[in-house]
């Protein structure tokens, strides 16, 4: 169980996250909201309580650990580390300009914070592997966070790069599935089924926990509850797809399309509601 | 020579692509088409919806993609096999290798958002190395076509052809240059305009590019010969010596690494009667995220670059 505040601050930087999101993929004009909106509450709860790490210090060597599999959710990865204070949140604004340091996916050489360059599906949770077989290496206590899409479990390194943690017993690796049920061409089930998913990774030697992606309180218990028992842990997040802009939940057509300025406006409007309501409810 | 237009006039290759797949579809009950969860962006998604019973999504799983490939062809079908080049070539190198060239097997891998010019997804994206990927491969056929009316010679082209073959297309819009079909053949050079200073090699999207320097050098007094190459491999040997010969020095241009690409592959061609050559490509780096013309011409890769370099050798 945690506190109020802390919940209600953790939602007010998941808040933030979506509207830098919104903001960077508008004035870019290209990029990908669908996935970096579902996966913002759990970026927040990550960086603004359960990771520990240091924005005055990216390269701490005693940090955990983040690989954003998904590469293309950056947008939410970036707002995330500016809010974080990696880097200025005005630097948002020049997402994927050329001469600017913010690439379209994320760049470990280019951008602080950013623990490992990812783009090609399937190829970061291999080297979340390896930062966390690393740790154990030099008996350091850091952990390695790696989220992953529930498309992108389709490639089969995804599944030998499981098989080595659980048989290196890298119970310092947690990984989070973004399950919005979503990918390019339709929905997961349809273009290559991935489920039975906890079935799955169990069958890999995985701890399995399944919780609301969205629910602030949820996924702080749960970061919270993890064990260390020589097992790697994954978190199955079910979550929606555009979530926080209403006619961006659920839909293929936001993956990697911005909004036009009509549907900018409304996406902002719909976000600032939000936070409105949430600092009447809570103050 | 072949005639060759240049006016503002665009079309998107993969819009080809995916009506010359249809057209063949119709022909031929051995066309299979197959697609990595992009079928969207490559187009393959409309040859799905014709013929359903004969498209299969892979899902996000490339090299899997490509040994089923293999497996399909291997029991009598033409297989196309699509995604973006950086995916089809760099993550299913060894799959394409073994099971593809090795075994001689009839699979079109027809990549889409090739080069630089992907633009905002930035170097993760951009593939720059793909020519060189493919075209070390044995057996392997690899072709870069111009504009939209060659990319529907192409389609047909390769599934006649018996055997592997790669094909890179970008993801922009291209100007329109061949203005009726029929010229295309697998190993073939054009030369589109005639010159006697210098030879201008261009494939892919930098034939359009080539085209304009050739205004552009004109104006300048220099008479450049401008050959499109779309075939990479097997490469028109004989046309590139002759050109050698008889303009005395050789330009290629390539929305590619400058190593390993179409450069290389004419600079081998001329080794043993060697002239001086100059290689327009991508300098040996990665990319990064911008638009796809700013990101063209922070990288040289214009007919101001082109008629630059032409205009240096051209006075040697
Ligand atoms: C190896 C590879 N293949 C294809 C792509 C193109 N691509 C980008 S996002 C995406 C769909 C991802 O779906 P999912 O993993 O479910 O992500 P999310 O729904 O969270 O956006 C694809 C196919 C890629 N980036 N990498
Ligand atoms: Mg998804």
């Amino acid at each position: 169980m945690h506190d109020k505040k802390l919940i209600i601050e953790v939602k007010r930087k998941a808040l933030e996250i979506r509207k830098w999101v919104i903001e960077s993929v508008y004035r870019a004009g290209s990029g990908h909201p669908g996935g970096s909106l579902s996966i913002a509450d759990v970026l927040a709860c990550l960086y603004f309580h359960e990771m520990r790490h240091n924005p005055k210090d990216p390269n701490w060597p005693d940090r955990d650990r983040l690989v954003l599999s998904k590469g293309h959710a950056a947008p939410a990865l970036y707002a995330a580390l500016a809010l974080a204070g990696y880097f200025p949140v005005e630097e948002l604004k020049n997402l994927r300009k050329i001469g600017h340091f913010l690439q379209g996916h994320p760049c470990m050489k280019k951008v602080p914070g950013v623990d490992m360059s990812t783009g090609s599906l399937g190829q970061g949770f291999s080297t979340a592997v390896g930062m966390a077989l690393a740790g154990k290496i030099d008996k350091k206590d850091y952990r390695v966070f790696a989220i992953l899409g529930d498309g992108e479990v389709q490639e089969g390194q995804v599944w030998e790069a499981a098989n080595t943690a659980s048989h290196y017993k890298l119970d310092n690796l947690i990984a989070i599935l973004d399950r919005n049920k979503l990918q390019i061409d339709g929905p997961t089930e349809e273009v290559m089924h991935v489920e039975p998913l906890a079935w799955r990774w169990q069958a890999f030697g995985w701890d399995v926990i399944e919780i609301d992606g969205h629910d602030i309180e949820e996924i702080l218990d749960t970061f919270h509850e993890i064990k260390l028992n020589e097992k790697p842990t994954i978190i199955i997040a079910h979550t929606i797809k555009g979530k926080g802009v209403s006619f961006m939940e659920g839909t293929l057509s936001f993956h990697g399309k911005p909004p036009s300025h009509e549907q900018y406006i409304r996406a902002m409007s719909e976000l600032e509601q939000e936070e409105k309501e949430l600092e009447e409810e809570y103050g | 020579m072949v005639s060759a237009i240049l006016t503002d006039k665009k079309r998107n290759l993969r819009d080809a692509y995916s009506s010359a797949l249809i057209e063949l579809g119709h022909k031929n009950p051995d066309i299979v088409v197959l697609d990595a969860d992009l079928a969207l962006s490559t187009k393959t998604k409309r040859f799905g919806t014709v013929f359903p019973e004969r498209f299969f999504d892979m899902g996000i799983a490339e090299a899997n993609m490509m040994g089923v490939a293999a497996g399909l062809a291997a029991c009598g079908k033409i297989v196309f096999a699509s995604t973006f080049a950086v995916f089809a070539t760099g993550r299913c190198y060894d799959a394409i290798r073994q099971s593809i060239a090795y075994p001689e097997l009839n699979v079109k891998i027809v990549a889409t958002h090739a080069g630089i010019s992907v633009g905002g997804d930035g170097a993760s994206h951009q593939m720059l190395e793909d020519i060189a990927l493919m075209r070390v491969l044995p057996n392997m056929t690899v072709i870069a076509p111009a504009d939209a009316t060659e990319m529907e010679d192409v389609v047909p082209a390769i599934a006649e052809h018996k055997g592997p073959c790669y094909v890179r297309i970008g993801r922009e819009d291209a100007p329109i240059i061949f203005e009726t079909h029929g010229e295309f053949k697998i190993g073939k050079g054009y030369i589109l305009r005639d010159g006697s200073d210098i030879s201008i090699i261009a494939t892919g999207t930098m034939t359009a590019e080539a085209l304009k320097a050739y205004d552009l050098l004109k104006e300048k007094g220099i008479e450049a010969r401008i050959i499109h190459m779309p075939t990479i491999k097997p490469l028109d040997e004989e046309l590139v010596r002759k050109c050698a010969i008889e303009t005395g020095c050789i330009i290629t241009c390539e929305e590619h690494s400058i190593i390993g690409g179409l450069g290389d592959a004419v600079a081998m061609a001329i080794a043993t009667k060697p002239v001086p050559m100059y290689r327009v490509g991508v300098n040996d780096v990665f990319g990064e995220s911008g638009e796809a013309r700013q990101l063209m011409e922070k990288y040289g890769l214009t007919a101001d670059n082109i008629a630059r370099v032409a205009e240096k050798m051209a006075k040697v």
